[in-house]
């Protein structure tokens, strides 16, 4: 008896993996169609672009439920590479393309992932530059002191491991795998209070989450704004970016969830999303 | 109509039998996914290193998989919370069954029960807010996100078990007892300590195991008071049990991450075993 029940839910977990796949490739038969655009767009890459791509894709089968838009989140370099294969249609990236990479690829800046640094109201400290913010978090600084606050120790407060926001905190900063964190942190909502609730902490979160429980610093006495990230001046940011091939022709429904997206009528789905939506 | 009857009894027979499997058919189905897995990871890492490996670095760029800190962690934690929550919840189950009144009881009873009912997510919340600045104010600590901020909370949580298999197998003991003790000269105090507590101990240490599964097996609460850092655990550091390492990288893990992240949740898993093994068999060796 229970060998039978086993095996009946093997099967259905079995099925539900192979429709879930079956349906991604079925639909591209239906790109004859004259008038409605339908087919599947196939994403891959960046992790962090979960939630960009998630508010964008979502917003646009709303308005045309013919096309079927699906994320396989691999990272920004297997992305890259796919696309570069052909095995998806459109390669998401976290990084801007390498020279090598551009040569047979094109990069669309879609958003832009902002990360404010945040300190406890009652810190003194208003600016921090890049390089200190680094040293703090790689813990070669270690007191408020040393970089014009009061004597008191600095608690660190990050995000897990897999974390899109850490990941581009720390590739900005240059410290991949050297942050010496007190606290990992599963969402952006408990950083904030974290940190609102302790003197001596220092975070970091997006800018579209952050609250106003807590101070957000100026990186090189540049205040992050939706404007001042848009034009690059303030530091710690980095762009999301949309990879196609240079010499294929991307299909209807490709270039119509394509075009959406780089239009001014996505931007609230970006800024629904936590980013910053790219100047068109 | 006997025919009928008969069906009937038949069909529920059937009915029964199904859904009594149904139970062991689950927990054949969770054990057999763990096991099938969590292996592999563990034969791909080294089983020495991954048990014993001080180092969890999951994401970088070269990755490591020591649990050691996580293991280590979950011991420590659930031991406070059994070295702080069982006296509590011992004293607490004596108050209501001999020392209060009937009607103070029932109101206490009510209010422990109720603690039980609360969600995790809500303890965390709690204690995020308040127990997390409180320690980190008492001790003077830079960050009050530590195990002992876990302890507490984790030990708040088993109160409620704790206590109302305790009160259960206080009130058990024959009133006799009791009166015997009483009679003979001994003082209330004494006669609770020296004759009710022994009598009732196969409850108690029901009531310790049942604490325990309740504390090893808490994730969100625990996630949210113990700042979730891959350290070796000391009292006032930042730590990471075995549920918390699960849970906080689940969603995003992929490839040998994700299958070391099953072996951590099958190593959490044999934990559970053996600890409920070991106090069956010790709960079986007192009532003989």
């Amino acid at each position: 008896m229970k060998k039978i029940m086993a095996s009946l839910m093997a099967i259905l977990m079995v099925t539900a993996v192979f429709t879930g796949c079956g349906q991604s490739e079925g639909g591209e038969k239906a790109t004859g169609a004259v008038e409605l655009i339908s087919g599947t767009v196939t994403t891959d890459g960046s992790t962090s672009m979960e939630k960009v791509i998630g508010f964008l894709s979502e917003a646009y089968m709303e308005e045309n439920n013919e096309v079927k838009v699906t994320y396989n989140p691999t990272g920004s370099g297997s992305g890259i590479q796919a696309v570069l294969d052909g095995r998806c249609d459109i390669g998401l990236s976290s990084r801007d393309l390498k020279p090598e990479e551009a040569e047979n690829l094109t990069g669309v800046v879609v958003a832009i992932d902002g990360i404010a640094v945040i300190v406890n109201p009652e810190n003194p400290v208003n600016d921090l530059t890049v390089e200190q913010i680094s040293s703090i978090y790689k813990g070669e600084v270690t007191n408020w002191s040393e970089v014009g606050g009061g004597d008191a120790p600095i608690v660190l407060i990050g995000r897990e491991a897999a974390s899109g926001t850490r990941d581009g905190f720390e590739s900005v900063t240059g410290t991949e795998d050297l942050c010496k964190y007190t606290q990992e942190l599963t969402s952006t909502g408990d950083v904030v209070q974290t940190v609102a609730s302790n003197p001596n902490a220092i975070g970091y979160a997006s800018l579209a989450s952050v609250k106003d429980t807590v101070k957000v610093l100026s990186v090189e006495n540049v205040v992050p704004t939706t404007a001042s990230i848009q034009n690059g001046e303030y530091k710690i940011q980095r762009n999301f970016l949309f990879v196609t091939r240079k010499d294929v022709e991307m299909s209807p429904a490709t270039r119509a969830f394509f075009n959406f997206t780089v239009s001014g009528e996505a931007d609230e789905y970006i800024t629904a999303a936590g980013a910053i939506p790219a100047i068109r | 109509m006997k025919r009928v009857t008969g069906f009937i009894e038949n069909t529920m027979g059937i009915i029964f039998t199904v859904c009594g499997f149904l139970a062991v058919g689950f927990v054949v189905l969770i054990t057999g996914f763990l096991v099938v897995s969590g292996l592999p990871a563990i034969g791909e890492i080294g089983i020495i290193q991954f048990l014993f490996g001080r180092v969890w670095a999951s994401t970088a760029s070269h990755p490591s998989y020591g649990i050691l800190p996580f293991i280590l962690t979950s011991v420590y934690g659930t031991a406070g919370a059994i070295v702080i929550g069982v006296p509590l919840g011992l004293l607490c189950a004596i108050f209501i069954a001999k020392i209060t009144p009937k009607h103070v009881g029932i109101a206490v009873r009510g209010a422990v029960d109720l603690l039980g009912g609360i969600p995790s997510v809500v303890y965390g919340l709690v204690g995020m807010i308040v127990i997390v600045p409180f320690v980190r104010k008492t001790f003077n600590l830079p960050d009050g996100a530590n195990l002992f901020s876990a302890i507490i909370v984790l030990a708040v949580m088993i109160l409620p078990s704790v206590v109302s298999v305790s009160e259960t197998a206080i009130r058990a003991v024959p009133k006799e007892y009791e009166e015997a003790s009483l009679a003979l000269g001994a003082t209330k105090t004494e006669t609770v300590f020296k004759v009710i507590v022994p009598a009732a101990k196969s409850g108690i240490l029901t009531s310790i195991a049942l604490g325990i599964g309740r504390s090893i097996g808490e994730a969100m609460a625990v996630m949210m008071v113990s700042g979730n850092v891959a350290n070796m655990p000391s009292l006032f550091k930042s730590v990471r049990f075995l549920t918390t390492a699960v849970a906080s990288e689940m969603s995003y893990s992929s490839g040998l991450q994700r299958k070391a992240l099953f072996s951590v949740a099958l190593v959490l898993f044999v934990f559970i075993l053996i600890i409920n093994l070991i106090l069956n068999l010790v709960v079986k060796k007192e009532r003989e």
